[in-house]
């Protein structure tokens, strides 16, 4: 049965790390910290596994279909016509499959900044941050309210701001911050626009509840929200689209992408787990926890994720094969990637067997999180030896990092669709979903795949082939030690196997199995495209020549472009400075200093003016008062006597 | 024309153009001289109206009593025989009109109004019956008011006192002071 | 000319009052002062006795008033003067437009 006291702590030990950390731990337990944090979220992830466990396999399932159920709820905030604000714990396929993910990641990352972090002042501060986040997202998996799911997306939105600006002397880092959190709280006014409108529709908060009124046909709240329209398109339409641009926010989709690039200033571990496995898939978790009623009641919002998915995931392949910093190479697949889980959703259809496409994104989360997380930490590996992000600067590592090597290869492969690792098997459900959808993204994917091969193996050879002799610096170190080469020796385990886990069975839109059936013939194609891939890459970069130079010239004005992240910053710049500044900022601004606060100081200025014109009545002349009382008595005599009656 | 009028009007023209002066003068010597007789002659209207004892309390007390104090402050402060400076000219036709506005004010709703006498035993205002009047203590005395004013008197004669006097210390040092600056003048001469 | 009567006598304790009150804002003297609230008081005793003997014939009342006036005027003004002495030593002046010191 499901033990809700285990349920709540899974959250709530991370929580406990932050608060411990936060308040003492710069002071009393700077060196332990990390342990600390490490055990707490040891704890938290063999509790993950545990429920996980019994979920899938004893008490999730009745009548061959998982069941979602409420582990916890209590009432916050409730409003008087029936709509709450609930605090509750969801259990359902995708929330457990989210918890062993985020747990495990964290712990990855715990363990390996360990070693990385090692002699860092704000060591303890940094534990601190890593906890609120953890804490953070897994509440966000948890949530069964969709207010409580925007109070969890806003305290990692948070988190992500510390945790990108941890160093926060450096003037880069302290922009990229602030770029993240403007830019996804800016998507989260759509959110919250959205929210407003399903709770208005269908009287409720609670997911369960709301996903039921606005699928049923026959419900009055769907008749409402389908019949009222604005604009030509229906309220409902309207609500989910707005849903949909704060996911697009949080996920880095094209427009939003702007600030996944810059947030690599953070630490390398940071990027590991919040921008590689978790925080950015919170988008795609929203649109699955709401895809019932996405595909039944709002198709033309689909179509919007489908495509928006499609789009983003070849301009970010593009833009990947031209970087240089290795961590934005890394940033870009990461916005390829979920790209890729987007249009997946976007494709599925509501049903048992054309459901493929809410399966292959889950697959895809899930497999996605090993191998990201394991290229972050390896690329981290690099830049902790090399002490340098350029990829001009490295070459030739393969025998100074030996492990190192190995488990990024082992990634790379997976990424790159090669079987019999794990991304070869989530990526085929993909393609395959799309291409019995929707041709036009088919190729798009099949297209995209062939550049994330492309430019990884691009990456893999700059790193640990292309120079003979590497250039090292000064005082090299040698590779990490046991506690940073552990967990990418574990994430390496997990993203060669996880392939053969029959997802399927257990993670379906409508709680049902889904047979993906496997179609050899299908992935011969797939597979082509990706070795193609590959073999350019080793023709250009496996040996130093001036092969991806001349290419790069030959395409010209399209490679300066591309180099540029098709100067999309650049446009969003001018669009707050010139316009927005200039034409609304600064005339509110006159308004406010000269006629508001005008106003204010007019006021007090005339009472100082006319109070002393009126000072001179109290002259200290005593025949004065006297005159002035004689006066006026004469006036008050001959008022009552001719006047008042 | 009775005699009793035509003196009638001789005190009040002696009296109010006394008073006039008094107010104008820019001789402040004059200008108590003439405050005397207007005082003089409002005794002379109480005795025209057959009230001599309270002209001669007048005349005692305000003549002989207050002005001669007046007199005596005019010399303590060393003024009596400049010409005092006049008020301001908008001050001065400010006064004068707002004095004539009550003045006709006051004299209308008198002239409109029409005493009547109340009928009674008239009584006359002779010594007996003011000084039994001022003892007494049966309806129509007056000797609790009596006593008051006895008590502000020395109450007001206590005060004067205290608000006019030096402060103890000031008299005996400047006596030493003057002693000791005598005794310097006598070294060095 | 006919009798004088009340009118005549109410005329002139009305003018007194109101030279007094001229003199009371004109003059810069406090002594001057002085003798002018003594012409308003004056003025007073003079309504007193008009009506005491015009109006209310019965009774001795307006005397004993005048009387208790007399007295009472008399006591203010030896508490004046010794409050103009004072003044005199503080200030070396008795200018009323020196003593402004109550003033905003």
């Amino acid at each position: 049965m499901l033990n809700e006291n285990y349920l709540l702590l899974i959250p709530l030990l991370p929580l406990a790390g932050f608060v411990l950390l936060g308040l003492f731990g710069k002071k009393y337990l700077k060196n332990a910290s990390g342990m600390i944090g490490t055990l707490l979220l040891l704890a938290s992830a063999l509790l993950a596994l545990y429920v996980a466990y019994g979920y899938f396999f004893e008490f999730g399932k009745v009548d061959r279909v998982y069941q979602k159920m409420i582990g916890f709820q209590f009432t916050w905030l409730q409003f008087n016509n029936g709509v709450s604000i609930d605090m509750g714990a969801l259990v359902d396929p995708i929330s457990v499959m989210m918890l062993v993910v985020i747990t495990f990641v964290s712990l990855m990352v715990h363990i390996y900044s360990l070693g990385y972090m090692k002699g860092e002042e704000r060591f303890a501060t940094y534990y601190s941050f890593l906890g609120l986040f953890t804490f953070s997202m897994l509440g966000l998996v948890m949530s069964s309210n969709i207010f409580q799911i925007y109070i969890f997306w806003e305290l990692v939105g948070i988190s992500s701001f510390l945790l990108i600006g941890f160093y926060y002397e450096k003037p880069s880092a302290v922009a990229a911050c602030k770029k993240a959190f403007i830019v996804t709280r800016f998507a989260d006014l759509g959110f919250l626009i959205g929210i407003l409108i399903l709770s208005f529709y269908s009287g409720t908060l609670d997911f369960n509840t709301l996903i039921q009124r606005l699928t049923s046909p026959d419900s009055a709240q769907f008749q409402n929200a389908i019949t009222s329209s604005f604009l030509g398109i229906s309220a409902l339409t309207w609500g989910m689209v707005l849903v949909f641009m704060g996911g697009a926010g949080k996920s880095a989709m094209l427009p939003f992408h702007i600030w996944l690039p810059d947030a690599m200033e953070g630490p390398t571990p940071v990027s590991a787990l919040i921008h590689a496995a978790t925080m950015v898939v919170a988008g795609v978790y929203l649109i699955a926890r709401l895809f019932p009623v996405f595909a039944l009641s709002a198709p033309d919002a689909l179509h919007l994720v489908a495509y928006v998915g499609a789009i983003t995931a070849f301009f970010a392949a593009v833009i990947a094969c031209t970087q240089t910093d290795i961590k934005r190479v890394l940033a870009f697949s990461t916005i390829s990637q979920i790209g890729y889980m987007m249009f997946a959703l976007g494709v599925a259809k509501y049903g048992s067997e054309a459901a493929l496409g809410y399966t292959a994104s889950m697959f895809h989360l899930f497999t996605h999180a090993m191998f990201k997380a394991l290229l972050f930490l390896g690329a981290g590996s690099v830049i902790h030896f090399i002490h340098s992000n350029e990829m001009k600067d490295m070459g030739g590592l393969r025998k100074y990092l030996p492990v190192t090597h190995i488990t990024f290869l082992i990634a790379c492969l997976a990424i790159s669709g090669i079987p019999p690792f794990s991304g070869f098997f989530s990526k085929e459900e993909i393609l395959l979903a799309a291409s019995q959808n929707n041709q036009f993204i088919f190729w798009i994917g099949l297209i995209t795949s062939g550049l994330t091969a492309f430019y990884m193996f691009r990456l893999y050879f700059s790193i640990f082939w292309n120079k003979a002799t590497p250039s090292l610096p000064d005082k090299s170190h040698g590779e990490g030690g046991f506690v940073m080469n552990l967990p990418l020796i574990l994430l390496a385990i997990g993203a060669a196997l996880a392939g053969f886990i029959p997802f399927g069975n257990f993670v379906s839109a409508s709680g049902k199995p889904v047979e993906p059936g496997f179609h050899w013939q299908f992935s011969f194609l797939p597979v082509l495209l990706a070795l193609t891939g590959i073999l350019i890459a080793m023709r250009m970069y496996k040996k130093e020549n001036l092969l991806p130079d001349k290419i790069a010239s030959s395409f010209g004005g399209f490679y300066k472009a591309a180099y540029h992240k098709f100067y999309f910053d650049e446009l969003y710049l001018f669009i707050t400075k010139k316009i927005i500044f200039n034409l609304i900022g600064k005339p509110a601004t006159w308004f406010d200093r000269n006629i508001v606060n005008g106003l204010v100081n007019a006021t007090g200025n005339t009472t100082a003016t006319v109070s002393a014109k009126i000072k001179g009545i109290q002259s200290g002349k005593v025949q004065q008062y006297g005159l002035y009382f004689l006066v006026a008595t004469i006036a008050m005599a001959v008022l009552f006597i001719y006047w008042w009656k | 024309m009775e005699g009793s009028t035509i003196i009638f009007y001789l005190l009040a023209a002696l009296t109010l153009i006394s008073a006039i002066l008094a107010v104008s003068t820019r001789q402040i010597f004059r200008a108590a001289i003439f405050l005397l007789f207007s005082l003089i002659g409002i005794a002379g209207l109480y005795f025209w109206m057959q009230y001599q004892f309270i002209a001669a309390v007048q005349i005692v007390v305000y003549v002989g009593g207050i002005t001669v104090l007046i007199i005596f402050s005019i010399f303590l402060t060393q003024q009596a025989g400049e010409k005092m400076p006049k008020q301001k000219i908008g001050r001065q036709i400010f006064s004068v009109l707002a004095v004539f506005c009550g003045f006709a004010l006051v004299m209308l709703q008198v002239s409109q109004y029409n005493f009547s006498s109340i009928a009674a035993i008239p009584v006359a205002p002779s010594v007996e019956n003011i000084g039994s009047g001022m003892v007494g203590i049966n309806e129509g005395g007056f000797a609790l008011p009596f006593e008051v004013v006895s008590m502000l008197l020395l109450a007001a004669l206590i005060g004067c006192i205290v608000i006019a006097m030096r402060s103890p210390e000031e008299p005996v040092n400047k006596q030493k002071e003057e002693i000791l600056i005598e005794a310097e003048i006598d070294v060095i001469v | 000319m006919l009798q004088p009567g009340l009118n005549h006598i109410l005329f002139i304790s009305t003018a007194l009052f109101f030279i007094g009150v001229y003199g009371f804002f004109t003059r810069r003297n406090l002594v001057t002062i002085l003798m002018s609230v003594e012409l308003v008081l004056n003025s007073v005793n003079l309504n007193f006795i008009a009506f005491n003997k015009y109006v209310w014939a019965g009774k001795l009342d307006g005397l004993f008033f005048t009387i208790f006036v007399i007295a009472i005027a008399a006591a203010e003004a030896a508490v004046a003067i010794a409050i103009i002495i004072n003044l005199y030593r503080s200030h070396h002046s008795i200018d009323v437009n020196k003593a402004e010191e109550m003033k905003f």
